[in-house]
């Protein structure tokens, strides 16, 4: 450190911006500094997996904020419903890709020197290195030298000699090579996550059986973009669920997990386009445009049929329902606002329906094996007037009168009290959600983290050392060769070095030669 | 054989290797209480140590232990027609093998006689709670899991469980032996810890295991985000399960960067590496049972 050097009864002078920022930086790429970030980018890492996130659980994080009032809004405030996207991880992970960059980039220069750079001299007393050996050989000094010089060249080392007295070999700089690849692979890493979040879009749609969707922004139910994406640009592929396929276990072991579910979609790349008929599975994407359509989830929608008071058909349509739990007991609204007078239903779809004391109305299996519809119907003014969006899930009652509870099976019709109409539960149909999603980066990501791996398992399993040979006549005829060698990387045994290339010059009886480990 | 006789035949095989596995518990056991004397570590022949008889056959039982497993493993592949790696039961059994398998591949070349404790009880813990609180009966795949990715993902994850467990119980045996020859300054360490070797020995086994255990789990995790790109949507989206095996990740390179800073390389490295074992249980324990995630495949 520069300090140091400063002698001690002289003020130190005042370090100056510049000076400040160059103590800075060596802290910041220091090893310490980098291991530090390492520990603080795990412990951040927590609370994303114990706290419901934004980015992957929306509706959860508003639950939760719903259920614990009094922390939610400090948690919220400091970014803990999206931690990754939160200005504190980013700061750990930029430092330390900073710290990585200010470490790494001078290593390459130093390792580029390295490989135009012979080995170093030998020293004198081989036997103080931790593996070295000697033997009495018969050859001339010039040829043990020679000899040696070309067995190592032979094993792929670096040679250097000096006439009549030493030769040093260092073997293993792609060691040094795949670490620093490794490292500057993980910043290309970085960058394709970038690109994915800048250029890419994700998008969610709920498709009923029979109908349609064409990627235009409206057609979404839930849509993001990174910054540089333009709504306008989608690619204009539009597809029709023809039928969706769904099995669940109905054997005594997990009962009710599903086995199979599948869409048959047909597709178009362009309006006006060729028609092709194609099956979307949970690991077979559909590869449309440059996007991919994933088939993530399904669901029921019941066909209703609402006629008013005066008996005309208000709606007749199917009605997506959510599941809410694992055996696809859902919640649903029927909103039928140019009724006279205006009706709606709070729903629950029960596939196979069972109705206990305790349990309420709910499904024993996510088959449609008894299916039932269960409705409380409202009239009076649903809050649509206001101008004001509103969800199709929900139903807002606060305006509305409760004017009955029924539960139907399909084709059953319900009358409503008082004459204000009629519903009907024609059938059932599924639906399917499907995510599609466009990220130009990920194949710079993942080729990224290839070549990072490749960098990582080079860098850990070639081992860098040096050899050297010493030659001189020994005092009762022969020349003594003196072999030593130095592991320059952790857990490398060196000593194998020494023993393979004694015994390649001539070496008796090796074994007793070795040096104590 | 019928499907009844496959299932009973793999649970046997699964019960015969836990039998066989405490008796090789009580070899190791018997090995080390026999005989104060120290042992050179290296495999160095020097005659007939006491407590060496029962460590081989603690040894050979283990082998045979692992051989059982495997039929096991194999018999609930067969039984369920896929690989057996449907639930958590079957995750489970299979790290369990992974274990063993890697502690008796490191022993091919080197004597590990002395860690057979510490491998054989850990293991045989593993194993009964999964027969007793992880059972499962073998069923069919979910869709998501259907994928030869499951194949490649969860194999790289099972070897490196068996990895990091072995790195972590010579870890955790550097730290108390370490310990020990500090309190014991110039005279030989005695009492059990004189049987297992040095801690700088200890924790270069630890380093190389691990140095083989880490890219093989940066695979598992970049094998893992293909598979999700695939089946979701998205190569990363720090699902419970991801962020572990991310956090594992960093401990894990947070190790590796230890061994070559200084200060950093001896007991604090150990203490590195356990916590990165720790993080692994979390994510196999915690993200499987406790925690809503979209890798919740236990089947319990």
């Amino acid at each position: 450190m520069t300090t140091q050097q400063q002698a001690p009864e002289q003020p130190l002078p005042p370090l100056g911006s510049v000076g400040f920022l160059r103590w800075l930086w060596r802290q910041l790429t220091s090893m310490r500094t980098a291991l530090i970030l390492l520990f603080l980018l795990a412990v951040v890492s927590i609370p994303g997996s114990i706290l419901p996130q934004r980015g992957t659980n929306p509706l959860r994080v508003d639950q939760w904020i719903e259920e614990n009032p009094a922390t939610a809004p400090i948690l919220d405030a400091l970014g803990f419903f999206d931690v990754y996207a939160s200005p504190w991880f980013a700061a750990v992970y930029l430092l330390l890709f900073i710290s990585l960059i200010g470490c790494v980039l001078p290593r390459v220069g130093v390792h580029l020197r390295a490989l135009r750079t012979p080995p170093p001299r030998a020293p004198r007393n081989l036997n103080r290195l931790p593996a070295s050996g000697s033997f009495v050989s018969e050859l001339t000094v010039d040829q043990v030298l020679t000899s040696a010089a070309g067995q190592l060249r032979q094993g792929h080392w670096r040679v250097r000699s000096s006439e009549g007295e030493w030769v040093a070999a260092e073997k293993g700089y792609w060691r040094e090579t795949g670490n620093l690849v490794f490292h500057l692979s993980l910043i290309l890493v970085l960058v394709g996550i970038a690109v994915g979040g800048l250029l890419g879009w994700r998008g969610n749609v709920v498709v009923r059986e029979g109908t349609g969707f064409s990627n235009t922004l409206t057609q979404y139910d839930a849509w993001g973009a990174g910054r540089f994406v333009s709504a306008d640009a989608l690619a204009p592929f539009s597809f029709t669920l023809e039928d969706f396929r769904v099995d669940f276990e109905r054997g005594e072991a997990q009962r009710g997990a599903p086995r199979e579910f599948e869409a048959d979609l047909t597709y178009r790349a362009a309006p006006g386009g060729e028609e092709v008929s194609t099956t979307v599975q949970v690991n077979e994407p559909l590869i449309a445009s440059g996007a991919k359509v994933f088939l993530v989830g399904h669901g029921y929608a019941p066909h209703v049929i609402v006629r008013d008071s005066t008996g005309r058909v208000v709606f007749d349509d199917t009605v997506t329902f959510l599941p809410q739990d694992g055996n696809f007991t859902s919640t649903g609204v029927i909103k039928a606002p140019d009724a006279e007078p205006a009706l709606g239903f709070n729903g629950l779809f029960l596939p196979t329906a069972a109705l206990t004391e305790e349990l309420g109305p709910h499904s024993v299996f996510p088959a449609p094996d008894y299916p039932g519809l269960f409705l409380s119907a409202f009239t009076g003014d649903m809050g649509l007037d206001d101008g004001s969006p509103q969800s199709v899930y929900t139903l807002d009652t606060s305006g509305m009168e409760q004017i009955g509870l029924e539960s139907l099976l399909p084709g059953d019709v319900w009358t409503l009290p008082e004459g204000q109409g009629s519903i009907e539960f024609v059938d059932l149909e599924r639906w399917a959600s499907f995510q599609i999603a466009h990220d130009p980066g990920k194949e710079l990501a993942l080729g990224a983290s290839l070549a990072a791996m490749i960098g990582l398992m080079v860098s850990l399993f070639v081992r860098r050392r040096r050899i050297w040979v010493r030659a001189q006549p020994a005092d009762d005829g022969g020349t003594l060769v003196h072999v030593g060698a130095l592991a320059r990387s952790e857990g490398t045994d060196v000593e194998s070095d020494v023993v393979d290339l004694m015994s390649r010059l001539g070496a008796p009886d090796v074994s007793q030669e070795r040096a104590p480990q | 054989m019928t499907s009844v006789q496959l299932a009973e035949a793999s649970n046997a095989a699964v019960y015969a290797s836990m039998i066989t596995l405490t008796l090789a518990m009580v070899a190791f056991a018997v090995s080390f209480a026999s005989g104060r004397r120290r042992v050179t570590v290296p495999s160095t022949p020097t005659g007939q140590q006491p407590g060496r008889r029962a460590a081989n056959i603690g040894m050979s039982l283990t082998w045979l232990s692992f051989l059982l497993l495997l039929v096991g493993v194999v018999l609930r592949g067969v039984w369920a027609g896929r690989v057996p790696w449907g639930n958590m039961y079957e995750f489970s059994i299979t790290a369990a093998l992974g274990v063993l398998g890697v502690y008796l591949g490191m022993s091919i070349r080197r004597d590990l006689r002395w860690l057979g404790l510490f491998v054989v009880i850990p293991t045989l813990l593993w194993l009964g709670l999964a027969i007793t609180v992880l059972y499962t009966e073998a069923a069919q795949l979910v869709p998501a899991l259907k994928s030869y990715w499951l194949v490649i993902h969860v194999s790289a994850a099972i070897i490196c469980f068996g990895a990091f467990t072995f790195a972590a119980a010579t870890a955790g045996l550097a730290l108390v032996r370490g310990r020990a020859e500090r309190r014991a300054g110039s005279t030989e360490v005695m009492g059990w810890l004189s049987r297992v070797p040095d801690h700088e020995r200890l924790e270069r086994l630890t380093n190389t295991v691990i140095a083989f255990a880490f890219p093989l789990w940066t695979f598992a995790v970049v094998a893992g985000a293909i598979w999700a790109e695939n089946a979701w949507g998205r190569y990363w989206g720090w699902d419970p399960k991801e962020t572990w095996a991310f956090i594992t990740w960093v401990i894990f390179a947070a190790y590796l960067h230890a061994r070559s800073t200084a200060g950093w390389r001896g007991s604090r490295a150990s203490w590195i590496v356990l916590a990165g074992w720790v993080s692994f249980l979390i994510n196999y324990f915690g993200v499987n049972i406790f925690v809503n995630s979209l890798h919740s495949y236990s089947g319990m």
